[in-house]
C-alpha cells in the first residue's frame, strides 16, 4: 500500500502536484555531513525516497530542525527547512503549522534535543495536537558535542562526562510521549527501511502531532547500540513487531506471546504455555493508552529484550491548529476588524 | 442629580490619589473617575499603583494599592509627583502615602477602618485621626463604611456586599467634589451588574449617596471644578499603553497585509497585550499561549518565517529567556517584533513597578555581534507609534526588532487622539517570488538601500531555501566557516542595522528660548516628568533644552550634531546610566547621568532642581 491510498487528514490542505516526484527532487546540492556509515544516512534517503509518494508540492514542505548531528538534516532535503536553536524546534515548528495548514511541517530532533533541553517543548506540542511530524533520532548520546551521555543512555553508561558511569535514569521516549497525551506515537528503526516507511506513511496522514522515534546508529560515539534489536540473529527474539487486530507475539516461530499477568499488568509468556486467547490483541486506535503504555514499558533499557516496534497509538483527537482556525474563522464569519472602530473605541469625545 | 447650592472655585489642576486595601476597589474607582474626567476634556494622566500579591493580607502595608489622576485646564505631561487630595480607605492606606504628602492638602479618610486592629497592623501606636499627626492638613473624617451600609438598608444583599460598595460611595463623593458627571457611571454599573440586579441598585445607590453626603455635609463648604483643557481639535478616547501597543500592532498588519501572530506567556505587566490581542480574532488575529517564554518567541519567529507578523510580548526575566531566539533571527533575518514592557529587576524584582534598566540587554544582551534595533514609546498613547514604527523596521529590514515600554506606560493613561487609520501608511513586505541570481534563488542576496535580505516564505515555488543559525555564505546563504566570509557578515549584520537611520526622521528638540546651553536627553516613559520639569526650570527663567529619543539603536543621524551644539547634556533614566552610557561612548560626550530607581515614574520636582545647578554651574 502506499501513501496515496490511505486517507490524509494530516496533509488535507496541503497542494498536491501531478509531477512525478523522484527521490532525487528532495536531494541539495550540499555535501552531507555525516560521519560515514551513520545511521542518519539511511533515514535521510528513506525519508527522501518515500516523499515523492505523497505528491505533495515540494515548496510546501517544511523540514524544522534543533541542534545536534540529526538537526543537520533540513540541509540536505530540496524543500524549505531551518535550522534552528537547541531544542526549540517544536515550539517554532508549532507557530509555523498554526499560521500555515498549507504546508506539511516536519520537525528533526535527537535524543539531546527532543528530550533533555527541549523537552517541555516537546510535551507540549504532543498534549496540543499540533499538526506536525516529529522525527525523533535516539541514538543514546550527544554525539556533535563527541559523546556525552544523553537522557536515553543506560544507566551506567561510561562516557567522557561519566568516566565512572552514568548515574542518570533515562526516559523511554515512547512512554514519555504516550503520558504526555500524544495522539501518533511510533518507533522505527534506521536500517529497517521498509518499516520506518511504512510507519512515516502512517506519521504523515495523521492529523495532529505524530512522534517517531528512530532507533539510529551513531557509529562513532556509542556504535551497536542498537545492536542486539538489529542483529538478525537476536533480533526477533527481542524485537515486538505492534501490528494492529493481531495478537502480539514474537521470538522465533512466534514462541513467546505478551499475555495480562496477574494484577493485571502484561507478561511475556512462552507462546506454547498460554492459552491463545489470552494473548494480547493489539489496537493502535484504541482510545485508552494503556496498553500502548504497558507495551512501551516491557522494553529493558539494557538488554534491548521485549522491544515494542510500530505504531504503539494512531487516535483522532482535534488538532490545535485546526482548532484555531475554527475559532478565528467563526469570530470573522460575524464580521471582520474595522480597524477606524478599533481605535476609536466606545468612549470618545469630541474637542472643536 | 440635583444642583447645589454651594460655591464652586475653580482649579487649574488637581492631583487625586486613591488608596485602599486591594479588595477596595481603588483600581476600578480610579478608572471610573478618570472616564468622567476624560469626558469633560481635561487634560489628564495617571498612575496606577498595585502590589504584585493579588490579595495581600487586609489592612496591611504590603496590600495597598493606589491610583493617581491628575487633570487640568491645560496640557499636562505626568500623572503629578505629589497628590493634593488623598482619599485614605485604612491606616495601611494612610501610612504607605502619608509621606508623599505637601502640608494643607486634603486627607479624606475612611474613619471605619481605624480600629485598634488595624491600626496594630500597620504599627500605629496611636490613632493618627486622634494624635495631632494630621495636623498639618485639611482632615475631612468621614465614615464611608458606615454610611455605606446605612445608606444600604434597605436593599436585600448582605453586609458584605453593601460594605464593598464603599469604593462607589467614595467616588460619588468625589464626583460630587470636583464637579465630575455621573452618567457614564451609573452606565458603566449598568453594564457591570446586569444580571445582579440587586448589586446594581446597591451599587448605584451608594454613588449617589456618596454624592448627597458631599452637597448637604457642612465639612464640604465649597466644590471644585477644572474647566476643559485646550487641546487641539479632533476625536479623543482615553487610553492605557498596553491596548495602545496591541492596536499598533493590529495597525501594522493591517497596513502591512500580515496576519499578527503573538506568541506569548504570560508575565506581568505584559499580560494585557496578550489578553488585548486575543479579543481581536475579528481581525485574523492568532494568539498563541505558550508553555514558556522560549516558546512563545520560537512561535512568533515560527511564524514569521511562513509570513505572519510576528509578536511576543515579555517583560522581567522573560526578556532574558528569550535571547537566545532573538539571536536567532538576528542570524536568519526575518521580521520579528519582541516587546518588553520593562519592570523593576534584577531576576524577578519589582513585578508591578517600573523602570527602563533593559536598555543595554536589548542592546547587546545576547552572544556574538548581533545588532538588534530598538524602539521606545515617550508616553500611553504613544505605544500605539511605537509599536506601529517596530513593524515598520522590522518587515522593510527582515530584523528583530525590541520594543522597550514599561510598566508605567503600559498601565497608565492619557487622553489620546484617535489617529485616521486611512491615513497610516502602507507597510510593503515585499515577499520574494521569483529567483534572483542566474535562475537560483540566493536567501542571502541584498537590497541595495536597505541592506535587507529577500524574504521568501514557504509555498512559494522554485524559492525552496535552507536557512539557520550557523554561519551563511553572504549572498547564498549556504554554510560557511570561512574567517573573511565571517567579518564581512558580521559587519553587513551591523551596517543594515545602521541604515535603518536613513529612514527615520531627525531628533527634534524642544528649546523655546532658543538659547538654552544645557540640553535634557531622555528615552521612554521619562519624557513626561523630564518635559514637566523643563517647563518648572523655564518657569523660573531658566533655559533648558529637551530631547528625546524614540530610536535607541540607531540613533538618528543627526543626535552627535545635536549633542555637541549644548554646553552639556543631562541624561535622566529609571536606571543607572544606560543611556548615558551609550552616548558617551558612541559620541565621546561628557554627559551627566541623573538616575531615579525607585519602580515608580520620575518626579519633576528634584529634576528640575539638578537641572537648575547644572545651568546655574556654567
Ligand atoms: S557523531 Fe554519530 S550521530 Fe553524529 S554524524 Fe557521526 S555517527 Fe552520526
Amino acid at each position: 500500500m502506499t501513501a496515496t491510498d490511505l486517507p490524509m487528514p494530516g496533509l488535507a490542505l496541503v497542494p498536491r502536484t501531478d509531477e512525478k516526484q523522484s527521490a532525487k527532487d528532495f536531494k541539495t546540492d550540499q555535501e552531507v555531513r555525516w560521519c560515514p556509515g551513520c545511521g542518519d544516512y539511511a533515514i535521510l534517503a528513506a525519508v527522501q525516497g518515500f516523499l515523492p509518494e505523497l505528491g505533495l508540492r515540494k515548496e510546501n514542505i517544511v523540514f524544522v530542525s534543533g541542534i545536534g548531528c540529526s538537526s543537520r538534516f533540513p540541509y540536505y532535503m530540496n524543500t524549505y527547512g531551518m535550522h534552528s536553536i537547541h531544542g526549540r524546534a517544536p515550539a517554532i515548528a508549532t507557530g509555523l503549522a498554526l499560521t500555515r495548514p498549507d504546508l506539511s511541517v516536519w520537525v528533526v530532533t535527537g535524543d539531546g534535543d527532543a528530550l533533555s533541553i527541549g523537552g517541555n517543548h516537546l510535551i507540549h506540542a504532543l498534549r496540543r495536537n499540533v499538526n506536525l511530524k516529529i522525527l525523533l533520532f535516539n541514538n543514546r548520546i550527544y554525539g556533535l558535542t563527541k559523546g556525552q551521555y544523553s537522557p536515553t543512555s543506560e544507566t551506567g553508561k561510561i562516557t567522557k562526562s561519566t568516566p565512572l558511569g552514568s548515574l542518570d535514569h533515562s526516559f523511554n521516549p515512547v512512554s514519555l510521549a504516550l503520558g504526555a497525551e500524544a495522539s501518533f506515537v511510533a518507533r522505527t528503526m534506521d536500517s529497517d527501511r521498509k518499516h520506518l516507511t511504512e510507519v512515516l506513511r502512517r506519521a504523515a496522514a495523521h492529523e495532529g502531532t505524530a512522534l517517531v522515534e528512530i532507533m539510529q546508529n551513531c557509529n562513532i560515539f556509542n556504535d551497536g547500540a542498537w545492536e542486539p534489536l538489529k542483529d538478525s540473529e537476536t533480533s526477533d527474539d527481542r524485537m515486538i513487531r505492534l501490528a494492529d487486530g493481531q495478537p502480539v507475539v514474537f521470538g522465533k516461530d512466534g514462541s513467546k506471546a505478551v499475555v495480562r499477568g496477574e494484577a493485571g499488568h502484561i507478561v511475556v509468556a512462552d507462546t506454547s504455555e498460554v492459552d491463545p486467547a489470552e494473548i494480547i490483541v493489539f489496537d493502535s486506535h484504541a482510545d485508552d493508552p494503556g496498553l500502548a503504555f504497558a507495551l512501551s514499558r516491557l522494553a529493558d533499557i539494557h538488554s534491548l529484550e521485549n522491544t515494542a516496534v510500530g505504531v504503539f497509538r494512531d487516535v483522532q483527537r482535534p488538532a490545535y491548529d485546526r482548532l484555531v482556525r475554527e475559532q478565528v474563522a467563526s469570530v470573522q464569519a460575524q464580521g471582520e476588524g474595522d480597524l477606524q472602530s478599533l481605535l476609536r473605541g466606545k468612549d470618545t469625545w469630541t474637542v472643536s | 442629580m440635583s444642583t447645589d447650592a454651594k460655591a464652586v472655585v475653580p482649579l487649574g489642576h488637581v492631583v487625586i490619589r486613591f488608596a485602599g486595601d486591594s479588595g477596595d476597589g481603588m483600581q476600578l474607582t480610579g478608572d471610573r473617575f478618570t472616564s468622567e474626567t476624560a469626558g469633560l476634556g481635561n487634560d489628564l494622566s495617571t498612575l496606577p499603583d498595585f502590589p504584585a500579591e493579588i490579595r495581600a493580607p487586609a489592612g496591611t502595608l504590603p496590600g495597598v494599592s493606589a491610583f493617581q489622576l491628575h487633570f487640568a485646564d491645560h496640557d499636562i505631561m505626568t500623572p503629578g509627583d505629589r497628590p493634593d487630595v488623598l482619599v485614605a480607605m485604612n491606616p495601611a492606606a494612610l501610612k504607605a502615602n502619608l509621606k508623599d504628602l505637601r502640608a494643607g492638602c486634603t486627607l479624606i479618610v475612611n474613619t471605619d477602618e481605624f480600629t485598634k486592629r488595624n491600626l496594630e497592623k500597620v504599627d500605629y501606636a496611636s490613632n493618627p485621626l486622634e494624635d495631632g499627626t494630621l495636623d498639618s492638613y485639611d482632615v475631612q473624617a468621614i465614615g464611608l463604611t458606615s454610611m455605606t451600609v446605612e445608606a444600604l438598608s434597605g436593599f436585600d444583599i448582605t453586609k458584605k456586599d453593601a460594605e464593598r460598595a464603599k469604593n462607589m460611595f467614595a467616588l460619588g463623593l468625589l464626583c460630587w467634589l470636583y464637579s465630575r458627571p455621573t452618567q457614564g457611571t451609573i452606565d458603566f454599573l449598568k453594564a457591570k451588574f446586569a444580571k445582579k440586579p440587586e448589586i446594581l441598585a446597591a451599587n448605584i445607590a451608594a454613588f449617589e449617596a456618596g454624592w448627597s453626603f458631599g452637597e448637604t455635609t457642612e465639612s464640604f463648604a465649597v466644590r471644585y471644578e477644572v474647566k476643559p483643557a485646550p487641546m487641539r481639535a479632533g476625536l479623543y478616547r482615553n487610553i492605557t499603553g498596553n491596548p495602545a501597543l496591541a492596536y499598533g500592532l493590529i495597525a501594522a498588519s493591517q497596513q502591512s497585509g500580515l496576519p499578527l501572530f503573538l506568541g506569548s506567556y504570560p508575565i506581568t505587566p505584559a499580560s494585557d497585550i496578550l489578553h488585548e490581542l486575543s479579543k481581536h480574532k475579528n481581525f485574523g488575529v492568532v494568539t498563541f499561549q505558550a508553555e514558556d517564554e522560549i516558546a512563545g518567541i520560537g512561535a512568533a519567529l515560527g511564524a514569521a518565517y511562513g509570513g505572519a507578523l510576528g509578536v511576543t510580548t515579555t517583560s522581567g526575566p522573560g526578556i532574558a529567556l528569550k535571547s537566545e531566539t532573538i539571536g536567532l533571527a538576528v542570524s536568519l533575518e526575518l521580521p520579528l517584533i519582541v516587546v518588553d514592557v520593562q519592570r523593576g529587576g534584577p531576576s524577578t524584582g519589582l513585578p508591578t513597578k517600573t523602570e527602563q534598566a533593559d536598555l543595554l540587554q536589548a542592546m547587546f544582551g545576547r552572544n556574538g555581534e548581533a545588532p538588534v534595533p530598538i524602539v521606545a514609546p515617550r508616553s500611553p498613547g504613544d505605544c500605539f507609534d511605537a509599536a506601529f514604527e517596530a513593524a515598520r523596521i522590522a518587515i522593510t529590514y527582515r530584523t528583530p526588532v525590541l520594543l522597550l515600554s514599561d510598566g508605567y506606560l503600559a498601565n497608565g493613561s492619557e487622553p489620546w487622539a484617535v489617529p485616521d487609520a486611512a491615513s497610516l501608511p502602507a507597510i510593503d513586505p515585499g515577499f520574494a517570488t521569483e529567483p534572483n541570481h542566474d535562475g537560483e534563488f540566493w536567501p542571502y542576496l541584498r537590497d541595495s538601500e536597505t541592506l535587507a535580505r529577500p524574504w521568501a516564505v514557504p509555498g512559494t515555488p522554485g524559492l525552496e531555501h535552507r536557512i539557520g543559525g550557523l554561519e551563511k555564505a553572504d549572498g547564498s546563504g549556504n554554510i560557511s566557516y570561512d574567517p573573511d566570509n565571517h567579518d564581512h557578515m558580521v559587519r553587513l549584520r551591523q551596517a543594515k542595522v545602521e541604515a535603518i537611520a536613513r529612514s527615520i526622521g531627525p531628533l527634534e528638540v524642544d528649546d523655546p528660548s532658543g538659547e538654552a546651553r544645557v540640553l535634557v536627553l531622555g528615552w521612554g516613559s521619562t519624557y513626561g516628568p523630564i518635559g514637566a520639569a523643563c517647563r518648572a526650570v523655564r518657569a523660573e527663567g531658566g533655559n533648558v533644552a529637551q530631547a528625546h529619543l524614540r530610536h535607541l539603536n540607531p540613533f538618528p543621524a543627526n543626535t552627535a550634531e545635536v549633542l555637541r551644539a549644548y554646553d552639556r547634556v543631562i541624561i535622566p533614566e529609571m536606571n543607572l546610566g544606560q543611556l548615558a552610557l551609550l552616548i558617551r561612548g558612541r559620541f565621546l560626550v561628557d554627559a551627566i547621568s541623573y538616575n531615579q530607581v525607585r519602580g515608580m515614574p520620575f518626579t519633576s520636582e528634584e529634576l528640575a532642581s539638578t537641572i537648575t545647578d547644572v545651568i546655574e554651574s556654567l
